[in-house]
């Protein structure tokens, strides 16, 4: 806080001083010399409320649909159509009672299930991907790694008929599995190229000075490298977890009943009979939470993941 | 305690033309402290990374106390190696990070702590056992790899431009400190610098390389006064040595219309290889100011004053060459002339230097011993 207002002073002061330089501006009693920084200190003050009060307003803008739909999840069915929505009214947890005891529960488990499962499979598989194609390079590098992201490259609608009849075949439509196995290749190369870039970041000395000091490749790795790469293995994974706990087309193609996704599962509150607004929140604030929670839990990793500059 | 012996050894990159160090041969003694120098890409890190075992031995062999260490990896090779960039892990505290190597040999934590506290007394780092590197000053990181090394008592110490990222005079401080800490420790130790005056102050004997071939390895007094070669002479020295064409007369060389005397068995080498011309190396601090007519004369065109001492950048006024012929000299005294003026400068103590004019070679009598420096 202090820091900015300080430099901010010295140069708005610098540029006050100018006209008055010379012999008179040294000899200046130190309670003018105050003034100007002072004032220098209130502009600055003025500047720094404005950012602010437009930071607030662009959250609160983003901010609005989620709060909507939360609020809305406590409110009766009735309450949830007055035309403005009102924000008094009599909460109740109505809504989600009846969204549990549709079965959104196992959905919910289903969705957990296939988002840590897969999220594990991607670390497991990715990071020494990551690590061979970073600090181990060998002569088809650069072609691993286009191939990696080549996969990305088709649009999943081009394949979900072919991947259908497969997956129907080995008759594992329905399973949870599936949507696993999806989900890791789903995951894998970007999360394979967003470590890829952490590993970049340390210094090939370490795992020399490493190796020097007598540890093997695997310790080195384990107690030098990861302690480093951990923010961004942190970053990564969060991005897996929200991609496969998202994740709807693959879902809502493959599974059925046993094997369903709290994504698919919300649609089934969209029915013919109308929108239940109410019910439909509460269901997307159940599915929302687990998400939300985890980018809690990692916020102080990410921001470390994403300042990762400062090792060297 | 080791010896270390390079037995053209050769290292050549995937890809390179040439090897990065070609066929080098060196013999360490033990407890001997030897600098490697040379220009920059002239193979110095890649020779000590070989030693390492940072970097494959593609041809010849290197040896430390007579074991081949072709094939064994450098977790097995008990040397300790100091990084440009210090390479401290930036996870660990400084006392970890010194008690990694003995974590890794498996000595117990009391007796890592005794050892990691002993060498950070040695280096005064007790007070910042307890850091994180990033929260070091630069001087304080260097020691902090240097303690890391030194807890180990490993075979060998490599040192790889230490010193290259401190200020110029901590740099000094520093280097006095390393050398002292050597010389106490008595462990074999290999460093890497491109700084002449580092591998003159430090070195019992210096490697100069160049292209990764060696060009000579010797005590640093031998290569000031004896260098092998016209790019050691240049190399080694600070101002750098002026390496002039000049003709051979009968008497000696001819510079301008100054002739500097040889030695008759020099004279009779020169003779011997049908040389008309060669290059001769004076160094700066041999050349005396003097007057117009008294020694080679010379116009000024730069007089850089340094305080205790001033370089004089001069060229030749009567050139037969054509192409005008650069000198430098160094001068005890103030503001020794203005720009654009003639003087003299004479060839004071010490020997001129020699060279072949193709292969820069030095080029001797049959007397080494008979190289007296002889005045204009
Ligand atoms: N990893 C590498 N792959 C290919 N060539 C390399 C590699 N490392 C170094 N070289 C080449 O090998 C030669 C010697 O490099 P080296 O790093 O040993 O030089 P150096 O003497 O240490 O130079 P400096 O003083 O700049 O550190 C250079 O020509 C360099 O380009
Ligand atoms: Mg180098």
């Amino acid at each position: 806080m202090t820091d900015p207002a300080l430099s901010g002073d010295t140069t708005s002061a610098t540029v006050r001083d100018t006209p008055v330089a010379g012999s008179a501006a040294q000899s200046r009693s130190s309670a003018d010399e105050t003034r100007p920084r002072q004032r220098a200190r209130r502009k600055h003050r003025g500047a720094a409320v404005i950012w602010a009060v437009l930071a607030w307003l662009a959250a609160l803008v983003f901010f609005f649909p989620v709060l909507w739909m939360v609020l809305t999840a406590f409110k009766y069915e009735r309450a949830a159509y007055t035309d403005p929505p009102t924000l008094w009214f009599s909460p109740t947890l109505e809504q989600f009672q009846a969204v549990l005891a549709s079965g959104v529960g196992t959905t919910l488990l289903n969705s957990a299930f296939a988002t840590l499962v897969s999220t594990t499979c991607v670390l497991v598989l990715g990071i020494p991907a990551a690590f061979a194609l970073s600090l181990r390079p060998v002569k088809k590098t650069k072609d691993v790694l286009f191939f990696f992201l080549s996969t990305k490259m088709l649009p999943i609608v081009a394949v979900i008929v072919p991947l259908y009849v497969i997956v129907n075949r080995i008759g594992l439509l329905d399973n949870i599995w599936t949507l696993i196995i999806l989900y890791t290749g789903m995951n894998l190369p970007i999360a394979i190229w967003m470590m890829r870039s952490f590993f970049l970041e340390v210094p090939a000395e370490l795992l020399e000075a490493a190796s020097m000091d007598g540890a093997s490749l695997w310790t080195a790795v384990r107690r030098v490298i990861l302690p480093l790469v951990s923010p961004g293995i942190a970053a990564t994974a969060l991005i897996c977890v929200i991609f496969s706990w998202n994740e709807f087309f693959f879902a809502v193609n493959l599974t059925a009943v046993r094997a369903q996704t709290a994504p698919v599962s919300l649609v089934g509150f969209i029915t013919g009979e109308g929108l239940f607004w109410a019910r439909l929140s509460a269901a997307s604030t159940l599915a929302a939470l687990p998400v939300v929670i985890a980018g809690w839990v990692a916020q102080n990793k990410l921001v470390r993941g994403l300042s990762f500059g400062a090792i060297k | 305690m080791a010896t270390i012996a390079y037995q053209t050894a050769s290292c050549l990159y995937e890809g390179a033309a040439n090897p990065a160090v070609d066929r080098l041969t060196l013999e360490v003694d033990d407890g001997e402290f030897i600098v490697l120098v040379g220009p920059s890409g002239s193979g110095k890190s890649t020779a000590l990374r070989m030693l390492a075992g940072l970097e494959d031995i593609d041809e010849g062999n290197i040896t430390i106390n007579g074991k081949d260490m072709v094939g064994v990896p450098s977790k097995d090779r008990d040397i300790a190696m100091v990084f440009q960039n210090y390479a401290l892990y930036p996870s660990m505290t400084v006392a970890e990070n010194m008690g990694f190597a003995l974590k890794m040999r498996g000595v117990p934590a009391g007796e890592r702590r005794r050892q990691v506290e002993q060498a950070a007394e040695l280096l005064d780092l007790s007070d910042f056992l307890d850091r994180k590197p990033a929260k070091l000053s630069g001087g304080q990181r260097q020691r902090v790899a240097m303690g890391r090394a030194i807890v180990r008592e490993p075979q060998v110490f490599c040192m790889d431009e230490p010193l290259s990222n401190l200020d110029a005079k901590l740099r000094v401080q520093t280097r006095t400190q390393i050398a002292a800490l050597q010389r106490r420790l008595g462990t074999t130790t290999v460093y890497v610098t491109h700084d002449q005056v580092e591998a003159m102050t430090m070195g019992d004997r210096v490697a100069v390389l160049k292209d990764g071939k060696l060009q000579q390895f010797a005590a640093p007094t031998e290569l000031y006064d004896a260098p092998v070669n016209a790019f050691v002479a240049g190399f080694i020295g600070s101002p750098a040595m002026n390496l002039v064409p000049a003709l051979v007369t009968s008497e000696g060389v001819q510079l301008g219309e100054s002739t500097l005397p040889l030695e008759r068995d020099r004279l009779a080498a020169l003779h011997r290889q049908e040389l008309s011309s060669v290059t001769v190396g004076l160094r700066p601090e041999q050349l005396e100011v003097v007057p117009a007519g008294q020694g080679i004369d010379v116009r000024i065109d730069l007089v850089e004053e340094l305080g205790s001492e001033s370089y004089v950048h001069a060229h030749l006024v009567d050139d037969r060459g054509g192409a005008s012929t650069r000198l430098v000299a160094r001068s005890h005294r103030r503001a020794p002339g203005r720009l654009g003026e003639t003087i003299g400068l004479r060839h004071g103590a010490g020997s001129v230097h020699v060279f072949h004019p193709d292969t820069g070679a030095r080029i001797d009598g049959e007397e080494m011993s008979a190289r007296v420096g002889t005045g204009v």
